[in-house]
């Protein structure tokens, strides 16, 4: 982002509004030349029907190659990224993306592959998708894996359509799912996009699942629990077996939303905590860059109950019956009792070949000792805001040991300082960090939800620290700095409420 | 330590003395014995750098990509040019490593950049509120599905044949679990949807009819006709469009269309053996809270500068829980970019010129193909792909194409039995009328039993 000069008399930059790039057409101008002709130039309308020829041409914009690229770039600096500084957004597991990946994703056998390309010709990319789906699997303790959903929420939505699949085949109508009320807003919103009902299960004291809640809901007519381990809250919850229990006795499947795994890979496994469905956040532990919003991609990992139901295709392997032949890699179709496909082709491949390429570098150790580091650092990080100076304005709500984030309360600084969580990391912004997730989970008043990761050395972590220290010490003598921040980004707070009651989502054309 | 991870062991000693741990091992003391894993993974041990980089580029040498032959293989995913700048500026830090806006102030860049895009579809489409991108195409359209249901409360999809494949299955699929019916409405004889088919298959607990703009088999569909039936029952009328063809065709949004989705790839984005890409959703105004994925407004700072943020978000998940109009948390970002920064390369004019090119060509290639002996399947008007009933043993063909490097298309066999010999032909500006020529002269060695 852009440098601040601190006396603005000594800035000479215009401070104009922001330009869009239809802004910046010019009629004439363009960008791309198009290739020679080498076909007879028929007339359109010899070639169209008249109903569907369009009369006048959509209004994009006319701007020369040049001047995109300083539009872009100029955008660009905009924008707060990883690459440049701490981004402790809890739940998200923002940990550096190597540059490696960039470089595999972009070989042109990958990036410039057909998905429909037949098999024969496409051995490398079915085996690459084979081997992450093995790895996949190891690491989840359950046998069978689907790379196809397109994130985590479109993986839920999978593990439900699973869940009804695997309960319709035995006979069974159940209509309702339960979700802790610690849970991700993607969970409740997928249980009913999949046409069950949500009901709520509390949280014990101890931020575990309220296991005498959870009792008094199971029933036969309860399909699934849905449940993150750790949890949102950054506990784990050691009454996990007891859980599974409960929910098998049910007849229910027990769902891993994993949005948090990477606290524990290589230590334990969701499988063998007795979960039936696990999702993978290619984009979380596996370290796809987050691109501002997206691509990610969201696998499944399964146990041999829920597999004759994966979505397909599934790649697999054959044995080749040659001597010393090779296997061959194919992509099967023919799952009788699949729930059919949830996208277009086999999924987001190119997301593949990055969280591949990451599983490979890191090896077996590596994965076990990047969630050891994520906990460390959290924890950490956690007894650094125990400190007083912090402490008394944000306490930490589960004062334990934590696992890969922690949560901690913004009442102190409210009561005492007057300033809300939403001071907190608009001020944090000034500090050239990125603010925790904040006021999630619901359950914890004015909460910040902080996740470190593993990929950031200490001295970072202790600078995040003494911002927090010196910003809640700058709001003890002047509250008005942090309820008025930020001062230093490319804008200051937006009127979010007023583009909410009268929307402009898009550019006006000129000529309207 | 992996390179990856910064703590040395010095790190690591004083880190846990703040803690008051004696090791790593006791932070996860809350882990009952009986879950722990108590033994390695079963994975090989970490690789050096080059070691993966080598690794992973053997495995890309055994797949023949878009540049190692002459593809004329399309049916969802289309081998356009991909201009160097879009290279560039998506490898930027800035664009590449945020997480979603959630902070507008530092998140200006991506918020105007997903203003720019729901600009330039709203064009591309005809109507007026895009989102910011969802998952991919067929997805897309199941979300299409589930927000005629919430806004009809009916429980009938009717589904033209027309539709891609995928788009059908994952409509299916996630219609399962809202519980909606699918129904689907054949093509005449000539590939084209038709008014009375539709009409025939709409009743009053039809909650949306779904045609593709060009179908599967690139048949332009007469739109404006084919939603009529769909008004007049109350029913929404949903477009799956590829957008190139829409800088030439006239916009879905100007006959009837209420919802129009597609697959974004073909804006800019890498074939990447079927993703990343991004779906794109845009609908009539009064969808506008009922929107699934993220939206971009324009609003203004305190200090009366102009800016961007995420709105309408009472729609969504984060907030609405249970109640939300989609489960989807985040869109296709920089996919989206991607798209964005392809159509201002093109521009106005540059749309139109490439999809006119396009149209040419796709004209040029069907005559050539009959003219070596195909029979059309879809007859009509075309563009950017086209089927064919091929003379001759279509395994021959695949056969001796492969031979030359060509791939020749796509069978429709596997998911139109009853075109058991149809091959589905795509053409973008890659494809010269040399390529063209050199595929008819192809068959027409198949069909003539001689040696190519």
């Amino acid at each position: 982002m852009s440098p601040t000069v601190t006396d603005p008399k000594l800035d000479p930059r215009p401070d104009e509004d922001t330009v869009t790039i239809y802004e910046r057409s010019r009629e004439g101008r363009r960008a791309f030349s198009p290739p020679a002709t080498d076909v007879p130039e028929t007339p359109v309308d010899e070639l169209l029907p008249a109903s569907q020829i369009r009369a006048e041409p959509p209004a994009l914009p006319e701007v020369s190659e040049p001047e995109i690229v300083r539009h872009y770039n100029g955008l660009s600096k905009k924008n707060f990224d990883l690459d440049t500084g701490f981004y402790p957004l809890g739940s998200c597991t923002m940990k550096h993306n190597p540059k490696l990946h960039e470089r595999v994703a972009a070989l042109p056998g990958h990036a410039r592959l057909h998905p429909l390309q037949d098999p024969e010709y496409a051995q490398g990319a079915l085996e690459l998708m084979w081997n992450l789906q093995r790895a996949l699997g190891e690491i989840a303790g359950l046998p069978h894996v689907s790379l196809q959903p397109s994130a985590g929420s479109h993986a839920e939505l999978a593990g439900l359509l699973l869940t009804r699949a695997y309960h319709e085949d035995r006979g069974e109508q159940r209509t309702k799912v339960l979700t802790p009320d610690t849970a991700h807003g993607t969970n409740p919103a997928t249980v009913t996009m999949a046409g069950y009902e949500a009901v709520k299960i509390g949280t014990a004291p101890d931020g575990g699942v309220d296991l005498d809640d959870l009792r008094a809901n199971l029933s036969d007519d309860v399909a699934c629990l849905m449940l993150t381990n750790p949890n949102t809250l950054g506990l784990f919850d050691s009454n996990i077996e007891e859980i599974a229990n409960i929910v098998h006795d049910a007849g229910a499947t027990l769902y891993y939303d994993g949005a948090n795994l990477n606290a524990v890979m290589g230590i334990s496994r969701p499988g063998d905590m007795g979960f039936d469905i696990v999702h993978f956040n290619l984009h979380k532990s596996f370290t796809q860059p987050h691109g501002g919003g997206g691509p990610g991609a969201g696998p499944i990992a399964v146990s041999e109950r829920i597999e004759p139901y994966l979505p397909r295709p599934q790649v697999v392997r054959r044995e080749s019956s040659g001597n010393g032949a090779e296997p061959r890699f194919d992509l099967d179709s023919g799952k009788p009792k699949s729930i059919g496909k949830l996208r277009g082709f086999q999924g987001n491949f190119g997301v593949f070949v990055r969280s591949y390429a990451y599983i490979c570098s890191l090896g077996r150790d590596g994965l076990k000792e990047a969630s050891e580091s994520a906990v460390l650092n959290a924890n950490y990080l956690r007894v650094l805001l125990a400190e007083p100076g912090i402490a008394e304005y944000l306490p930490i709500a589960y004062d334990r040991v934590c696992m890969h984030e922690f949560v901690v309360s913004g009442r102190g600084a409210k009561k005492e300082l007057g300033i809300t969580t939403l001071d907190i990391a608009k001020r944090l912004l000034d500090h050239e960090v990125h603010p925790p997730t904040v006021y999630f989970p619901l359950l914890v008043d004015e909460a910040l939800m902080i996740e470190p990761t593993e990929t950031e050395p200490k001295e970072r972590i202790d600078g995040f620290a003494d911002a927090l220290r010196a910003l809640l010490a700058e709001a003890a003598e002047d509250p008005e700095i942090a309820r008025n921040a930020p001062y230093t980004t490319p804008v200051r707070r937006l009127d979010e409420a007023g583009a909410a009651r009268k929307p402009v989502v898009r550019q006006p054309r000129s000529d309207a | 330590m992996s390179r990856y991870t910064s703590a040395t062991d010095a790190d690591r000693a004083e880190m846990l003395a703040a803690i008051g741990a004696g090791s790593v091992d006791e932070l996860f003391e809350e882990i009952p014995a009986g879950v722990r894993l108590g033994r390695e993974l079963d994975l090989p041990e970490g690789m050096a750098e080059q070691d993966v980089a080598e690794h992973l580029t053997r495995l890309a040498e055994r797949n023949r990509h878009a540049d190692a032959e002459v593809g004329f293989l399309g049916a969802g995913m289309y081998d356009h040019y991909v201009p160097s700048l879009i290279d560039s500026i998506l490898q930027r830090s800035e664009f590449l490593t945020p997480y979603t806006p959630y902070q507008p102030e530092i998140s200006q860049g991506g918020l105007q950049v997903m203003f720019e895009y729901q600009t330039a579809i709203s064009e591309l489409t005809g109507l007026p509120v895009s989102n910011a991108s969802v998952y991919e195409g067929p997805s897309a359209v199941a979300a299409a599905g589930y927000m005629a249901k919430l806004e009809t409360k009916r429980s009938r999809l009717v589904v033209s044949r027309g539709l891609h494949p995928h788009s059908r299955e994952a409509l299916a699929t996630h219609a399962r679990g809202y519980g909606m019916e699918v129904v689907e409405v054949a093509l005449d004889e000539e590939g084209r949807t038709t008014p009375d088919a539709l009409a025939a298959a709409i009743d009053e607990d039809t909650a949306a009819v779904f045609v593709a703009q060009p179908n599967f088999l690139g048949t332009v569909e007469e739109l404006g006709e084919l939603g009529e039936a769909a008004k007049a029952s109350g029913a929404l009328y949903v477009c799956q469009a590829d957008p190139l063809p829409l800088a030439i065709l006239k916009p879905p949004g100007e006959q009837g269309v209420d919802i129009c989705v597609g697959e974004g790839q073909t804006l800019g984005n890498r074939l990447d053996f079927g993703g990343p890409s991004f779906g794109f959703y845009a609908a009539a105004e009064r969808f506008i809270r009922r929107m699934p994925g993220r939206i971009a407004g324009e609003t203004r700072d305190v200090e009366g500068r102009r800016g961007f943020v995420l709105t309408l978000q009472t729609r969504e998940q984060h907030i609405r829980r249970e109640k939300a109009t989609h489960n989807i948390c985040t869109a296709q970002a920089l996919n989206a970019l991607a798209g964005v920064i392809y159509l201002s390369w093109l521009g106005r004019r540059g749309v139109v010129e490439l999809g006119e090119l396009m149209l040419r060509r796709t004209h040029y290639a069907r005559e050539a193909l009959v003219e070596a002996g195909c029979e059309p399947i879809n007859p009509g008007a075309v563009v950017r792909e086209f089927a064919v009933r091929v003379p001759g043993d279509l395994d021959t063909l695949f056969e001796r194409a492969r031979a030359k490097q060509i791939n020749p298309g796509y069978r429709l066999r596997t998911t139109y039995p009853e075109h058991e010999d149809g091959l589905l032909v795509a053409i973008t500006e890659r494809r010269t009328r040399e390529q063209i020529d050199a595929l008819a002269k192809l068959v027409a060695s198949v069909r003539e039993g001689v040696a190519a």
